[in-house]
């Protein structure tokens, strides 16, 4: 405990001096977390005096109605990525699956970082947060929606990881069952720095923290809460295959000519044109590809309600009900209804036609 | 060689052919910032991934600029390759990650790119292990290339 | 409702009401034309009424010289706003998507920057019939609340179109969305005004053609 006490004391420039990472690399981090967040090179030294002198923060990680699927994405980097330098630095003092400790010793040491650490922990957060009954989804027999509150009351910044604390996710989804709510329509005081994705790109959440220890804010937030670095470009203007739906070359299907020339995917479903995220650059799996070069359309999992956007095959131009069905239906009502309307205004004619008398010498007489 | 090839450059994110025009209006901001550094000694950082260029462009710039007389290699985090180009001051350094892909390349102006020096929070531990080393009295062996004496 | 919202309801709700609205405000329309039927002529036929019908359809796309004379500029820039909207509309790739949703049917679209320039054009010719409009007095005087806001629907998909492809000061999901919306409003207007003419101009051309048929003139 002291020892661990003593950890968290240390600069963060000691703890990656102490696990043998040189100043050089350090400062390598910091030129390309610069260049990533688009600020401008002339603070990298800025941020790396900041940095090197932050306290090692304390991160309490809470996971409500999730997969897992974005710890997964930000654990499995395979290489020593700049990334990791981060993640290796910070006092991660309660994550349910990569903690040891379990049951009501779990509990207790997210309570006592809570209070050692008041008003200065991080709060990440994955998964939505069930507000149709408390019962089902609770952790050590508290509802999420309470440890939510309780966690975020003493958080000096909140993160949302992944679509589902972001905007509700798959359990947001229609019907949506358990009454799946993002963390921003709960939590109303504080901003919360939405890191959307299915899962989101783990340099995103490094990009944020390198800037919340250097800068002690929250980076330039997006309308829907994202940090702009990452979130400023759709994927389609960053594509590139983007010449190809330029020139009109289009795959068709997954098997044609075109898909095995890698031309565009709107027309089997892309919602690159829609979706804002830095796959296309940053890219996945240290940095092999993203889903368009693995020859996929994009989902558009970034962006709010994306299981409900009417299909991941439809192209975003296309209406999402049974139009055809519609237009048939309206078009058969339409003409009985013209002809009904037509006969009666023949009738009115024809009785006006009946009724009608010619006006005679005497009439005009009288 | 500088890797320009657009499909390992990750972050070299411009993929059109369209031409961006930017490179004159880059190399006259080269040219004033190395100015600022003879009457000011002032130090500039551009960020080549901050800039428009089409991936044309950026070979350009750095054809332009040439190879001088330095070349170092850093070998942090994967491979960083630090080059003075043929105008003595004016220095391109290119971060790669361990897969040899771009994270990130800048042209610094100045006499000497920080992260070339010895990093003064660096020297106490190495201060550190040398006299450990020396403390152990390590039987010194003459090695195969180099006389001891 | 956030901008995603928002484009979901005019991909779904929004596009059934306007195609309900559209293809019946039209097809009720029509029928009551057709139906109204003209009084039997009892003279003896001049002529043809349907072969000089058919050809005053054709050959009304050609003004003669003293109309074209006399309002050049309205006949030129009327036709380069309408081919204009019909590329727009018909061979802009998304669209034909709409279209083949819809009807099944699929043709070959233009490269977009071909259709981004139409688009230009477009409303540029647009925006000058409109100002044509004002600085004649006889076309002012003519000019009613309904003209205007037939050219403002018509007006409106091809900005926000344009806006939307080049995602100018917001971003794509809610541009995208307006832009549809843009479409749905000219939708439901357009059973109700003379945008109506798009069909009707069809029957009318035929009509004025089979009268001349008939009495064994030309039309």
């Amino acid at each position: 405990m002291t020892d661990l006490r003593n950890g968290k004391d240390k600069t963060l420039g000691e703890i990656l001096r102490s696990q043998g990472i040189s100043r050089r690399s350090f400062l390598k981090f910091c030129a390309a977390t610069a260049s990533m967040m688009s600020i401008s090179p002339a603070l990298i030294p800025k941020i790396a005096h900041a940095l090197e002198n932050a306290r090692r923060p304390s991160v309490i990680w809470l996971s409500f109605q999730e997969c897992t699927g974005c710890t997964e994405s930000l654990t499995r980097a395979h290489t020593t990525t700049i990334e990791s330098l981060i993640f290796d630095s910070i006092s991660l003092d309660y994550h349910h699956t990569l903690q040891a400790a379990s049951g009501h010793a779990a509990e207790a040491a997210r309570e006592a970082a809570m209070r050692e650490n008041d008003g200065k922990y991080l709060l990440v957060v994955d998964g939505s947060i069930p507000l149709g009954n408390p019962g089902y989804s609770t952790i050590a027999g508290i509802s999420n929606y309470d440890m939510l509150m309780e966690t975020a009351k003493g958080a000096a910044a909140i993160i949302a990881v992944g679509t589902c604390a972001t905007y509700g996710g798959l359990p947001h989804a229609n019907p949506n069952p358990t009454g799946a709510v993002s963390l921003n329509e709960v939590i109303k005081d504080k901003p919360v720095i939405n890191v959307p994705g299915c899962p989101p790109i783990p340099v995103v959440i490094t990009g944020v923290l390198a800037h919340y220890l250097t800068f002690g804010s929250i980076p330039d937030l997006d309308h829907l809460g994202r940090p702009r670095a990452f979130y400023g470009n759709s994927i389609h203007d960053r594509c590139y295959r983007r010449p190809y739906y330029d020139k009109g070359l289009f795959a068709e299907t997954f098997d044609d000519e075109g898909a095995k020339k890698g031309w565009c995917l709107y027309k089997l479903g892309c919602k690159g044109p829609t979706t804002y995220n830095a796959c296309a650059t940053t890219k996945w799996n240290d940095g092999t590809s993203f889903p368009i070069e693995a020859g996929h359309p994009c989902l558009g999992c970034s962006e709010p309600d994306f299981w409900d956007g009417g299909g991941f095959y439809k192209a975003l131009s296309m209406p999402t009900e049974n139009i055809s069905k519609t237009a048939v239906y309206t078009a058969t009502g339409a003409l009985a209804a013209g002809v009904a309307l037509g006969t009666m205004n023949q009738n009115k004619k024809n009785k006006a036609h009946d009724s009608h008398s010619k006006t005679t010498v005497s009439d005009l007489e009288k | 060689m500088i890797n320009t090839n657009p499909d390992t450059a990750i972050f070299n994110i411009q993929n059109t052919d369209q031409l961006t025009f930017n490179v004159i209006p880059l190399l006259h901001e080269v040219k004033h910032a190395l100015n600022n550094l003879i009457e000011n000694n002032d130090t500039t950082v551009i960020d080549l991934r901050s800039i428009p260029l089409a991936s044309g462009e950026e070979d350009n710039i750095l054809n332009i600029l040439g190879q001088g007389e330095v070349h170092a290699q850093l070998n942090t985090l994967g491979p960083s390759q630090i080059i003075e180009s043929q105008y003595s001051g004016v220095w391109i350094i290119t971060h790669y990650n361990p897969d040899k892909e771009i994270i990130s390349r800048f042209i610094e102006i100045t006499t000497m790119p920080d992260i070339l020096f010895s990093q003064k929070q660096d020297i106490p531990d190495s201060l550190e292990a040398l006299t450990t080393t020396v403390s152990e009295n390590l039987p010194v062996k003459p090695s195969s290339t180099e006389k001891q004496s | 409702m956030t901008e995603i919202e928002f484009l979901g309801w005019v991909r779904g709700t929004g596009f059934q009401l306007a195609t309900v609205i559209f293809i019946a405000g039209v097809i009720i329309r029509l029928v009551e034309i057709v139906m109204l039927g003209r009084k039997a002529n009892l003279a003896e036929p001049g002529g043809s009424e349907m072969r000089s019908g058919l050809r005053t359809i054709i050959s009304r796309m050609i003004p003669d010289k003293s109309t074209f004379q006399r309002s050049s500029f309205t006949i030129v820039s009327g036709y380069i706003f309408h081919i204009g909207l019909f590329i727009c509309i018909f061979l802009f790739a998304p669209h034909i998507l709409v279209f083949k949703d819809i009807t099944g049917l699929s043709w070959p679209s233009l490269p977009t920057p071909v259709v981004d320039a139409v688009t230009v054009v477009t409303i540029i010719s647009l925006g000058s019939i409109m100002l044509h409009r004002y600085q004649n007095c006889v076309l002012k005087f003519l000019t009613n609340t309904e003209d205007i806001l037939v050219w403002i629907v018509t007006l409106l998909p091809l900005v926000t179109g344009y806006i939307a492809f080049h995602r100018i000061g917001s971003s794509a999901p809610g541009l995208i969305a307006l832009h549809i919306l843009s479409v749905e409003i000219l939708l439901v207007v357009f059973p109700f005004t003379k945008l109506m003419h798009t069909f009707t101009i069809f029957l009318s051309r035929w009509y004025n053609g089979a009268i001349s048929g008939f009495r064994g003139v030309e039309s």
